[in-house]
């Protein structure tokens, strides 16, 4: 019993940072309908970001809250630049984009804050307990209620906002939105930007409780958040909590259990997305468009 | 000075070239019409005008250059624009799309509008938390309308408001277009295969034929005219 609570909570963990990337996966959907493949290797630029400041002696939770500034601000930039030029391209064009962003931004990340382990700092300390044989780690606690945290914020600012309003229109009818006086350029750029500041967010929590920061921290998050966000449904945040949650859950007491799948638990996140794709193909909270003509 | 005065303006999509050098004129409180067959232009005029496409010529709105501004600067400048099919937001309950409305403006009579124009549409009020998806094409022509009158614009354009509604319901939405022009003094350029209803409501009006206007005239001349009465009132 207190093995199996264990992994629960390592898999809750895992999941609140898989949930965090598929947040900002869902950001990007929502908007730009765009499945973003360089979503993982923005916020890995944003983590070194993050690392480079706290190497400059900055307090932790000060370079996060700067790295996620400038990672909105990096995320509205690529949207205006590197995506807004293909909008409206086939979908095939838009994905060889993004896998296009993802080399590059792996690529600039090793020149500009090169290719060793760096080491991230946490801004708690690390604390385990051991209630009845249970063993709960401070990593957990702080990742839950940071996810839980911004979960809140997200709602405000899309439900109580403006803002919100103005992106939830662009999302459902940018043509209608933009006739109504929505700038929707700016709004997606807004999008990007918010899932730049969210990815920041997840790398910056999650390299602290792994070995360290290296080019290919993200890639394997990336795979389960892209699970995650499938199981949940891309248009949906609430949806990705919960996939998040699930994809954390199953990985953790799988490779509890079964010991062969220790270092192919990559399986996991792919099975959950047949799964999902085979048994209902918009996810557990997604919309499924239905057009009434 | 005219509140919208247009000149030579064409546009089209691609090479294609649907309006060929379109002159007219809407003055401050008035309902103009605008008559066409299916493909004549009409709904390619009111996109050109409110920036959804691109276009040649002078628009000018309250003695303003809008050519060439984006749909959002062209809302923000006070014309609202309904579009053919109206544009519901349908992710959206029905107080949310009234409030989107109201994007353009920073008064902070918002919530007062929202009342004044769930009193004119009571069906609405009684579905405003409702997502505006899930309502019949009269209610949703209905909000389009009262989304629009929430930006508090000059002018509002509306694209075949009577497309895919039952004839009582479009005889109730053009009185209450009517009313509206009569007892707020707000301005319209609607355009409409219905010409008998339009030409109610209406001042004046032009006849357009594959991207010319053909013919124009107060709605009393074009009511009158035994050409327009065969090829548009079909009496």
């Amino acid at each position: 019993m207190s093995l199996f609570l264990t992994q629960v909570l390592s898999g809750i963990q895992d999941g609140a940072i898989y949930a965090s990337l598929a947040i900002a996966l869902v950001l990007v959907f929502k908007t730009t309908g765009i499945l973003n493949f360089a979503q993982g290797e923005m916020a890995l630029f944003s983590t070194y970001l993050v690392w480079k400041f706290t190497d400059l002696g900055i307090p932790v939770w000060l370079s996060i809250i700067l790295g996620m500034a400038i990672s909105f601000v990096g995320g509205a930039l690529i949207e205006r630049v590197v995506i807004r030029p293909v909008e409206g391209s086939p979908p095939l064009v838009i994905v060889i984009v993004t896998i296009g962003l993802f080399l590059a931004l792996n690529s600039v990340t090793q020149f500009v804050f090169g290719s060793g382990q760096r080491a991230v700092p946490a801004f708690y300390a690390h604390k385990v307990w051991r209630p009845g044989g249970v063993l709960i780690s401070s990593d957990t606690l702080v990742l839950v209620s940071v996810l839980a945290i911004e979960c809140g914020l997200l709602f405000l600012l899309l439900n109580r906002t403006k803002l919100g309003l103005a992106f939830r229109g662009v999302a459902s009818n940018p043509e209608s939105s933009r006739l109504l006086g929505v700038p929707v350029g700016r709004i997606l750029m807004v999008g990007w930007g918010l899932a730049a500041a969210v990815g920041c967010l997840a790398g910056a929590l999650v390299v602290p409780t792994t070995a360290g920061l290296v080019p290919s921290s993200m890639q394997g998050i990336l795979v389960f958040a892209f699970a995650a966000a499938a199981l949940g449904g891309f248009d949906s945040v609430f949806g990705a909590v919960v996939g998040g949650m699930i994809v954390g859950i199953a990985d953790a007491l799988t490779t509890g259990y079964i010991h062969a799948l220790q270092g192919i638990d990559i399986i996991v996140p792919f099975g959950l997305i047949l799964l999902v794709l085979l048994f209902r193909p918009a996810g557990l909270f997604g919309t499924t468009h239905v057009e009434r003509v | 000075m005219s509140l919208l005065a247009v000149e030579e303006l064409v546009a089209g999509y691609g090479p294609v070239r649907v309006l060929n050098g379109l002159h007219f004129v809407v003055e401050e409180g008035e309902v103009v019409v605008i008559l066409g067959a299916n493909g004549a232009g009409k709904t390619t005029t009111l996109r050109a005008l409110s920036g959804v496409i691109e276009a040649r010529g002078r628009i000018a709105f309250n003695d303003r250059e809008i050519r060439g501004r984006r749909p959002d600067q062209v809302a923000a400048a006070g014309i609202a624009h309904v579009p053919q099919g109206r544009g519901t937001i349908t992710d959206l309950t029905v107080d949310e799309n009234l409030r989107l409305g109201a994007f353009t403006r920073r008064d902070r009579e918002v919530a007062a509008d929202m009342e004044r124009w769930y009193a004119l549409f009571p069906r609405l009020e009684q579905r405003r938390s409702q997502l505006a998806g899930s309502m019949s094409g009269g209610e949703q022509q209905m909000l389009a309308i009262a989304r629009a009158l929430m930006a508090r614009p000059k002018l509002v354009l509306l694209d075949e408001p009577s497309l895919g509604l039952a004839p009582i319901i479009t005889q109730d939405l053009f009185q209450t277009l009517g009313a509206l022009n009569r007892e707020q003094g707000i301005s319209m350029l609607v355009v409409e295969q219905n010409a008998g209803l339009a030409l109610e409501i209406a001042q004046r009006g032009y006849v357009l034929e594959t991207g010319s206007i053909v013919a124009s005239g107060t709605a009393a001349d074009l009511t009158g005219n035994d050409d327009i009465r065969k090829a548009y009132l079909g009496i």
